[in-house]
Formats: structure tokens, C-alpha cells, sequence
């Protein structure tokens, strides 16, 4: 469990990172918090020929609101995430999901950046990010450009980021008024990669019908799992355990595509699936309920 | 009165320095110009080795030397067998042990195959990867049942089966007690691979002398003494050139005791050879498939008893998974064909089985070694009779309690130290009784349960009982020295892995010398301090070398009084000990230390009188002429998530009487941890293999140990039954807290999902498995 060789840069600007990357292409990986990479590298499952760690990169480690958007550095520790006041306030689904993301030693280390670049179809934040209908930016030596979540996560542990591309920010906007949250997941002992999980957001009018929302699944599929189906379900309609119980059952026979592994079968998967989106939607619209509806 | 020692709740003296970081383990070895070992070890289960290529690899700068079977010459041969088969009429047993690295045909994945030597563990795996080795894959043999059809491929062609072994044992004449049987209950049980997943793994380290012709070898083994006269004889040196090393080490378990492993043999030989010192560490990926497994077995089980309960008989045929290789016999097999009996008063019993090769990794004792799968099929029966009975269960099994009176209790069959499996002492009520007093068995089933289940929740209780035979023979032996300095040195032959010896062994000498236990100092593991004896295995550390210590101890107090006597004129039976001094009764300022007299037994002028020896010391040996047999009841009461089948333990008890107790602290550290590895042996550990024979979960991530959110406070109580085999009184305790675990989940999981009608015949579990037996999957 030794890595293979590799040749190894520190760069402490961007600008430098990037010139890097441009310069080893496909041969190089970025270490950004290691907590994956590394693991793989000791397995010698991957074996980058060169190395660009990131970690003296700190222009890439901040949160910091812009406006009514918050934005995130993809340096940024993902322990930094459960804890920072900025995002609870912006986010709490987020806030809400981190202690399940890992330990509390690896999450001292990874990166919001990181896990997504990962784009692990187990993991909590790539599900996150589209619940919330984030954006993400990238940038290479000549430019920079945009991405919704939709379009980053492009399959199992593939994203839409080229070799020459490093993931910069994370831009999360507010939620609606009126918006509840809910984040729930099934794993074997804490700190698990989840058997099952969702995220919802549900957002509802001023007479309490539900105006949008949002059901997000991990392992559940080769990336995030965006059941967009059941949610139409719920648009406009008054929230009621009917209603709820379709979404769950549609969710859980259609719209998820669990593979099943060692730890649970794809139907005890669809079985948690269907569980964890009756108790997530109630949750969500209770919490939506409480800002303040008539 | 003296201070006392022996019994007492005292701190461990090995703590300071293991939680300082200055404990010496194997790999803190580091000696200059030291080579590193790495191996190519099997990918495919079962395969024909065709060629191997390492030309390449020898190419690369920094790679010392490599070696294949075929460059091993006269040294190549398979390993030795440990336990030879026990002498029971008509048995079968084919005997293969592993070889140094496989020759041409590949039996497990994770076998090796080719040794690497390279100046940094870094450089020898790099040179893993040049080297090209022409397989052809063969069918693995995996399945237990398939494995001994007569159309099964054969792993070991020349015994034309896959059997390893074939034993049938009887007690009385099951077939005509279950004639009188008001219910017979007949079951297929399952009991799947786990392992022992240590905190530390294997290393050895290994330097030759060559001035001095010495060999030192630095080994995680549990059993040092039995090494180094392996090493000596395969290696052509005298026991005396060679020395083994167990220093601390980060957990044993059981297969730390499996000898010779394949890196054992071949590390110290090619220190020898190349004439460096020569390191090898297993990671965890190599631990996974290369340090032995255990469990695997499948039971046809069947017990017939009487209207009210009462056992008449049971009869039990098993297959028992050995891996690819058997070299530790049948302990596990026979540990579990008698622990069926359990602490039951059962006249008839026929059991039988079959022992099978399969390509997996080796199957050897794992704390429990055994006894788990025994005791599942017993208890489960048990649950499944008071069920149909309507008896409740803890009184089913108060009914068929061995009683006080019936000891010794000789269950007739031949036990894993091939004398007759005879229980010395025990008594079981009581310690049932404090069980469901304290955790409140009657006012949970009759209040609070109904009340619970009332709220839609669903909490169950579970109770189950064991023994566990300890404390084997053959022997250990310990010398007990006063230094001239006052302090007190003991030691011994076996390895220690984390027991605490250095505090329990130092208890039993402080009481017998009255010297505070700081001042003792204990060395273990060391075949250069002490030449003889046999390992820590069987929960048999307290009990056999315990009582050498002792019997040691009790001689350099005779020899200190005696000589205390001389020094003050005084006769002995005036004199005290106490605090490290010898004083004369009521005469304050006749007092003289151990140290002091200590110096006296070592005269520089004058001479030692005929039949006298100097020094304040003394060797003493011990060997009980069976084991001792320690008993306990667990309890549980576990809630599940009726949807998700998680499960959080609320509380859990254990109950268990291993004699007379050295340190109480001690003991419940040995009794926690075993519950935790029960734990997850019941519901999270379980070792994945496909149909072709490959792990599926070789890693921390999917092989999942229960961590310190899953493993509940536990509380335990001691009962009292002295052992009458050994001076001290004492049993074993190592292995009590693993045993009776996956039977005890059955219950308290069946009981808290009483409103589905399923059974509970396997472990390990987990939520996956528990959800598609409640759905009928
Ligand atoms: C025991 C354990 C349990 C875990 N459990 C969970 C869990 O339950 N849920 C979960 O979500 N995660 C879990 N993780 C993973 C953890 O969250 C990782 O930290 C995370 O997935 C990767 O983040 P990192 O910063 O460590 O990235 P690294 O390991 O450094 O990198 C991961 C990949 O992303 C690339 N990369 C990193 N940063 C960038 C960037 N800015 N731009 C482009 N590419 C980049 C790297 O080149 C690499 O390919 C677990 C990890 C461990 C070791």
C-alpha cells in the first residue's frame, strides 16, 4: 500500500496551479485534500505521474456572501461547511448533511472541491449542490466558465471539468421564501458513504400549495440522482400523506437506479428510498411551513 | 495486614509507556543496511501457475534480490502441522499445510507467490508490478456443499477430495432418547467468514549475526518459543543461535498463533542468506487475504426434549470451511462440536464433521475459536423449544443447568487438548439469576415491553449462556528474581498482545512477595530470557503461566525467609514481609530490604553451601492436566428501526465466572473487548467472497468493525467457582465477551420484530440481511 512514483509540485498561487496543469495535462492529478486521492494512490488503483498539491493555494479557501449568493473556494474543508455561520444561514440543507459526509478527521481535511471533482455517486454534497441549485466554476490558464450542477456531474466519478480545468467556486443562491429542507440518509455505522439518501427542498406559496420542489438521491444511480418526476407530483398541489406516498413509491419503483453492492441490495436500496423520502418530504414541509405561513 | 495485590482493581504498568509511544513493536525496528520484503501474492483464487517472469524486475535500481518457489531448493517444503489430529476412532484427516510461496498452482487469492527484496518497501512493491506471471485459472471452490461433491474440482488432487477431515463424536444414544421426545426441532444454521482485524499486523523483522552465528527475529507471533525452535530446526542452527522477539503487540487474537506463516519462514532465511537485515510489514491489504479467517461452517442441527423442556438429546452434522490449507488441525472444528453441549446437562448426543478445503484464505483459531457456532446452534435450539414449549427462555434454560453437585461434569467427547471434555466447576444459577436481576428481565417482558410495543416501538431483550474452555495445558513455566536493586523480575515464555501481563502477572507476585506491583517488573516474549513454553492461545496466559509465576514466586518467598532467618538469628515464623523489607516481629529496627538480601544470596567472599543456590530466584513450571472451564450469561436489549432495520443497543450485560479473579479492571477490559469483536461479528463483520473465490471487501471501508458509536457501555458481574485444576483457582477470560454474541442478537432481534414471523438462523447480519429475512426474501 505504497504509491507508485510520482513527481511532485506545491504551487502557492493559481495562476501557477494552473500553469502546471497545463503544462502535464492528463499525466497530472490535484490533491486537494487527499482523502480520497490518496487512499487510491496507496492502492495503486490510480497512478498520476505528477502531482499538483493545492493545499498553498489559499486564495481557494474562503466562503464569503456576494450578494444575496454565497460563495464557496474549492479549497475550502468541508469541516469548515458544518461550521461556518455564513452557510447554516444560507444553506441549512447544507449544513444539515455534513456530519454525514465522513468523519470528523476526514472532513478536517476534504474539500467541498474535492468531493465534487470526485463526483463519488455515493456522496452527500454532489446531491447538495443540485438540490440547491448551485453553480460551479471552473478555470484554466486562458479563462474561466460557468456550470449548473445538472451539467458538472456527467456520470459515475466523471465530471464535465476538463484535464486542463481546476474547480474554483461554488456559488449557492438563496432559498425561496417559504422553503423547508430536509436531509436524511441510511449508512452501516456513522460516517459511512450512505446505503440510501436524499435531500429535499420543498418551497410552498403563501396558501401553503407547494410551489417547487426538489428530491435528490446518492447511490442511487451513476451520479446524483435528480427525481424530477416526483416532484412535479407535488407542484401545486396542498402537501398531503397521498400525495407523499405516490412521490415515495414513484421515486423508489422509477426514478432511482441503485446497483446494489456488498452492503445492501438494489431492492433494500428502492425499499430505504421510498422510507427516507416519506420522512424527508414531511420534514421539508413542516420546516417550510414554519417561515411564517398563514 | 499486608497490602493486598491479588483481586485488586490496579492501573495497568504498561500504560505509561504504550500511551507515551514507548512501546518497542515490530515495525520500530530499524536496523542499518536493513532490506525490505514485498510479495507477489495470487490474484486468482485457484489457478496453474505457468511460468514466472522477474528478469524485469531485477532490472530495477534498488531491487537486492528476488526469489521464487524454485530458487527456494531443499528449503521449499510445506509447513509444519501444528495440531495433529486428536485420537478419535475412525476419523479421517488429510493433512496439507502451506508452502513458503506456491509452486505451481495457486490455492487462495492473496497466496504468494514470489519474494521481492528491495532497499525500501516502496521500491519492492514498484518491482511487484514488473513481474509477469502466466496464470490459468481454474474453478474455485468456494461453496461448502458443492466442495465435497464427487464432481467437484479438487484443490488438493492427490487426496481425490476436498475433504480435510472426518469426525463423528458420540455421548450416549441420541437415536433412542429422541424416540421418547415430546418435540423435536430440527434447523439449518450458518455461521459466515470473519477476521480477527487487529490494530496491528503481521512483521517480522530478522538479523543474522554472522560473527556471532545469531539469529534474531523480531515477530508478531503469540507464540515465541515454538517459533524459534521452528526457525532453529528449519534453518539447521541450534535453539540457542536463535532468538525470538515478541514485543508489544497491537492485538493477537488467534492468528497470530498460526505458525509458520509464509513470511516467517522465508524472512529470517533470506536475512540469512543475503547476509542483511531483512524487514517485512504486512499492510491491510495483505492482511486481509493473507493473516487466517475464521468461522465458515454450515449445521444440520436437531434437539429432542421432553414436554417440560428438558433435553434429551441433540444431534449435529456440520461442514467446517479449513481454506485452502489446514495447518492448525481441527481445533476450530472440535471447539465447536463441543461447545454444542454448551452448559446443559445433555445425556445424548451424536455429532459429526467434515472438515473441507475450499480456495480461501487458511481458517484458524479467531478469539472464540470455535465455540461461537457451537454455541449458536445450542442457544438457538433452545429459543426455537421455548417457543414451541411456551416455556420462557431464561427458565428453559435454568432447566437444564448442570448442576453444582454434577462436577466434574464429563461430557465424554475428546475436546481441542484431546483429553475428555470434562468441566471442572461451575455454578450456573446464580449467575442467571443477577443477569435478569440486573437487567431487569421480569419487569422488561411483563411492564415495559408491552408498554413499548404499545408505542409502536420495537425493543427486544435477549438472553444466552456459555462456556468457555480454558486454560489448556500443555505447560508454561516463569522465573521470579529479586534484583539487587529491591525491584523484582519475572519472567515468562509466552507473548503478550495487549492482556495487561505485565500488570496481572506482577499482581500475582506482588501478593506473594509483598512488593508494591511498580516495583515488579515483567518481561514476556523474549525466547533469550526464558527458554521455555508454548504461547498465548486459549485464554490461557492467567491460568497456566499465572500459575508458573506463582509456584515461582512461593519458592523465592521460602528462599528469602529462610535466608532473612539466617541474616537475623530469628526463626521464620517471626518474620514479615511487607513493602519490599523483611522485618522481625515487633522488633521495628530488624528490617532489611529485598535488594540488600538479595546481595547477600550472592556472597563475593565465602561459599555457596552444597544444595543451595545463590540469588533470591526461582524457576517453576505448570501444566494442568486439563482446562478449566469458565461460564457466563449476556444479555441485551436492542431497539430496530422497524423500517430501516438499524439497530441501537441500549444495554448490555455480562455475567460470567472465570474463578478466581486477578484484577478485576483488567478483566473487564478483556470482557469488553470481546463483546465489541462479538458485536461485530454478529452484525457488521462479515468477509464477502464471490463465486470465483475473490474478497469483495478487503478493506476498512466495506469490512466493517463495529466503532465506538456501535459498541454500547457494558456492564459486567463476576460469580466465583474456583477451578480446582490449578493452585490459584483461576480460569480464562480472554475469549468470554466474543462467544455467545451472535445468539444473543438473534433472540433480542426476533423478540424486538415480534410482530413478523421469521427466524433468525445465520450470522453475521446487518440491516440489509435482517430487512430481506423480515420481508421474506
Ligand atoms: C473513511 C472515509 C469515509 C468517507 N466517507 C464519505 C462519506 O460518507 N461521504 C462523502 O461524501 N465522502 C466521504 N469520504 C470522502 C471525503 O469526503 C473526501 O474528502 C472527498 O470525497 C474528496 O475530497 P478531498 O478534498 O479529500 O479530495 P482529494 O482526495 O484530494 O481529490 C479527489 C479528486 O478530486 C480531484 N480534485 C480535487 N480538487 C479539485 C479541484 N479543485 N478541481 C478539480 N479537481 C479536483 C483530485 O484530483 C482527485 O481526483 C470519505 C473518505 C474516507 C477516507
Amino acid at each position: 500500500m505504497k504509491p507508485a512514483p510520482f513527481e511532485y509540485h506545491v504551487p502557492d498561487s493559481l495562476e501557477q496551479a494552473l500553469a502546471l496543469l497545463k503544462e502535464h495535462g492528463g499525466d497530472a492529478k490535484l490533491l486537494a485534500g487527499g482523502q480520497s486521492l490518496v487512499p487510491a494512490m496507496n492502492f495503486r488503483v490510480v497512478q498520476p505521474g505528477v502531482l499538483i498539491d493545492l493545499n498553498r493555494v489559499s486564495e481557494l479557501a474562503y466562503v464569503r456572501q456576494d450578494g444575496e449568493n454565497l460563495r464557496i473556494g474549492a479549497m475550502t474543508r468541508e469541516r469548515t461547511l458544518e461550521i461556518d455561520p455564513l452557510v447554516a444561514k444560507q444553506s441549512p440543507l447544507l449544513e444539515e448533511a455534513m456530519p454525514h459526509v465522513a468523519h470528523p478527521q476526514i472532513r478536517n481535511r476534504g474539500t467541498l472541491g474535492g468531493s465534487l471533482a470526485n463526483a463519488d455517486p455515493a456522496a452527500e454534497l454532489p446531491v447538495i449542490m443540485l438540490a440547491l441549485g448551485a453553480r460551479l466554476k471552473a478555470r484554466n490558464v486562458s479563462g474561466e466558465r460557468w456550470m449548473e450542477a445538472h451539467d458538472f456531474f456527467s456520470g459515475m466519478f466523471t465530471t464535465a471539468l476538463a484535464p486542463d480545468e481546476i474547480l474554483v467556486e461554488i456559488e449557492l443562491p438563496p432559498d425561496l421564501p417559504h422553503t423547508g429542507w430536509s436531509f436524511m440518509e441510511v449508512a452501516p455505522r456513522a460516517g459511512d458513504y450512505a446505503l440510501m439518501g436524499v435531500a429535499a427542498q420543498v418551497t410552498l406559496d403563501e396558501n401553503g400549495r407547494c410551489r417547487q420542489a426538489r428530491l435528490v438521491y446518492l447511490n442511487a444511480g451513476d451520479g446524483p440522482v435528480d427525481a424530477k418526476e416526483a416532484a412535479k407530483i407535488l407542484g401545486g398541489e396542498m402537501p398531503n400523506d397521498d400525495v407523499i406516498e405516490a412521490m415515495a413509491e414513484l421515486v423508489s419503483r422509477k426514478e432511482i437506479n441503485p446497483f446494489g453492492n456488498i452492503h445492501a441490495s438494489s431492492d433494500f436500496q428502492r425499499h430505504l428510498a421510498g422510507v427516507l423520502t416519506r420522512k424527508a418530504l414531511k420534514q421539508a414541509i413542516e420546516r417550510a411551513g414554519e417561515d411564517g405561513l398563514q | 495486614m499486608a497490602t493486598r495485590y491479588f483481586g485488586e482493581r490496579i492501573k495497568r504498568n504498561e500504560d505509561p509507556r504504550l500511551l507515551t509511544g514507548q512501546g518497542l513493536y515490530v515495525d520500530d525496528v530499524d536496523l542499518p543496511n536493513m532490506l525490505h520484503a514485498a510479495f507477489v501474492r495470487s490474484p486468482y483464487a485457484h489457478a496453474k501457475i505457468n511460468s514466472i517472469d522477474v528478469s524485469q524486475a531485477l532490472q530495477r535500481e534498488g531491487v537486492a534480490a528476488i526469489y521464487t518457489a524454485n530458487d527456494l531448493g531443499d528449503y521449499w517444503k510445506p509447513g509444519p502441522l501444528l495440531v495433529s489430529p486428536p485420537p478419535v476412532k475412525d476419523i479421517v484427516f488429510n493433512e496439507k499445510t502451506q508452502v513458503p510461496l506456491a509452486k505451481d498452482k495457486v490455492k487462495f487469492a492473496g497466496e504468494p507467490i514470489v519474494m521481492v527484496l528491495a532497499e525500501s518497501r516502496y521500491i519492492a512493491e514498484d518491482a511487484l508490478a514488473d513481474i509477469r506471471i502466466d496464470y490459468e485459472p481454474l474453478e474455485a471452490v468456494v461453496d461448502l456443499e458443492k466442495a465435497i461433491q464427487p464432481d467437484s474440482t479438487l484443490i488438493h488432487e492427490e487426496i481425490g477430495s476436498n475433504i480435510a477431515a472426518h469426525v463423528v463424536q458420540t455421548k450416549g444414544d441420541y437415536d433412542a432418547a429422541k424416540k421418547d421426545a415430546a418435540l423435536v426441532i430440527k434447523r439449518r444454521f450458518s455461521y459466515e467468514h470473519g477476521c480477527a482485524a487487529a490494530i496491528e499486523n503481521r512483521g517480522i523483522v530478522a538479523e543474522w549475526d554472522s560473527r556471532a552465528g545469531r539469529l534474531t527475529v523480531w515477530d508478531t507471533t503469540q507464540a515465541p518459543v515454538v517459533i524459534r525452535n521452528g526457525l532453529a530446526n528449519m534453518l539447521g542452527l541450534s535453539e540457542r543461535q536463535v532468538r525470538v522477539i515478541a514485543p508489544f503487540i497491537g492485538g493477537g487474537f488467534g492468528p497470530k498463533i498460526m505458525m509458520f506463516y509464509q513470511e516467517e519462514v522465508l524472512v529470517p532465511w533470506v536475512a540469512m542468506k543475503l547476509n542483511r537485515p531483512v524487514k517485512w510489514i504486512e499492510d491491510r491489504a495483505e492482511n486481509f487475504v493473507a493473516t487466517t479467517h475464521e468461522r465458515g461452517q454450515i449445521h444440520d442441527a436437531e434437539i429432542a426434549l421432553d414436554k417440560d423442556g428438558r433435553i434429551l438429546g441433540v444431534h449435529d452434522v456440520f461442514l467446517h470451511d479449513t481454506g485452502a490449507y489446514a495447518p492448525y488441525g481441527l481445533t476450530v472444528a472440535l471447539n465447536s462440536q463441543a461447545n454444542v453441549l454448551g452448559l446443559y446437562d445433555i445425556q445424548n448426543y451424536y455429532s459429526e464433521f467434515t472438515a473441507v478445503f475450499t480456495n480461501k484464505t487458511i481458517v484458524t483459531p479467531y478469539r472464540g475459536a470455535g465455540r461461537q457456532h457451537g454455541v449458536f446452534v445450542i442457544e438457538r435450539l433452545l429459543d426455537l423449544a421455548a417457543k414451541e414449549l411456551k416455556i420462557d427462555r431464561a427458565e428453559i434454560r435454568r432447566r437444564n443447568f448442570i448442576q453444582p453437585d454434577q462436577f466434574p461434569y464429563n461430557n465424554e467427547i475428546i475436546y481441542q487438548d484431546f483429553a475428555p471434555l470434562v468441566y471442572d466447576s461451575g455454578n450456573y444459577e446464580p449467575l442467571l439469576d443477577e443477569t435478569l436481576e440486573r437487567i431487569g428481565y421480569h419487569k422488561f417482558v411483563n411492564e415495559t415491553q408491552p408498554k413499548l410495543r404499545a408505542e409502536g416501538k420495537h425493543v427486544g431483550i435477549g438472553i444466552v449462556a456459555y462456556v468457555e474452555g480454558t486454560g489448556i495445558g500443555p505447560y508454561e513455566g516463569a522465573k521470579v528474581q529479586v534484583m539487587s536493586s529491591g525491584r523484582v523480575s519475572v519472567v515468562t515464555g509466552v507473548g503478550t498482545q495487549g492482556q495487561g501481563h505485565f500488570t496481572s502477572f506482577a499482581q500475582i507476585v506482588a501478593e506473594q512477595l509483598s512488593v508494591d506491583v511498580n516495583m515488579i517488573d515483567v518481561v514476556t516474549g523474549d525466547t533469550d530470557q526464558f527458554y521455555w513454553g508454548a504461547g498465548t492461545f486459549a485464554s490461557r496466559g492467567a491460568v497456566v503461566a499465572g500459575n508458573a509465576i506463582n509456584e515461582a514466586a512461593k519458592v523465592v518467598r521460602k528462599k528469602i525467609l529462610k535466608l532473612a532467618s539466617e541474616h537475623f538469628n530469628a526463626p521464620e515464623d517471626e518474620l514479615e514481609l511487607a513493602d519490599g523489607m523483611v522485618k522481625v516481629q515487633d522488633l521495628p529496627r530488624m528490617s532489611i530490604s529485598l535488594g540488600e538480601l538479595a546481595g547477600k544470596a550472592n556472597p563475593m567472599r565465602g561459599a555457596v553451601k552444597p544444595g543451595t543456590e545463590p540469588g533470591l530466584e526461582a524457576t517453576s513450571y505448570f501444566g494442568p492436566e486439563r482446562g478449566a472451564t469458565a461460564s457466563g450469561i449476556h444479555a441485551m436489549i436492542v431497539e430496530v428501526n422497524p423500517e430501516t432495520l438499524q439497530i441501537h443497543i441500549q444495554k448490555y450485560l455480562v455475567v460470567h465466572d472465570c474463578g478466581k479473579v486477578i484484577n478485576p479492571l483488567i478483566l473487564d477490559g478483556q470482557i469488553h473487548g470481546g463483546v465489541a469483536q462479538g458485536i461485530g461479528n454478529a452484525f457488521y463483520e462479515r468477509l464477502a467472497y464471490d463465486e470465483n473465490g475473490q474478497l469483495l471487501n478487503g478493506t476498512f471501508m466495506d469490512y466493517h468493525l463495529p466503532t465506538s458509536l456501535d459498541v454500547p457501555r457494558i456492564e459486567t458481574g463476576h460469580g466465583v467457582t474456583l477451578s480446582p485444576l490449578n493452585p490459584m483457582g483461576v480460569k480464562g477470560a480472554g475469549e468470554a465477551g466474543a462467544i455467545p454474541v451472535g445468539p444473543l442478537f438473534a433472540q433480542a432481534l426476533e423478540d424486538a420484530l415480534h410482530d413478523v414471523d421469521f427466524e433468525i438462523l445465520e450470522i453475521p447480519l446487518n440491516s440489509n440481511r435482517l430487512w430481506e429475512l423480515v420481508s421474506g426474501k
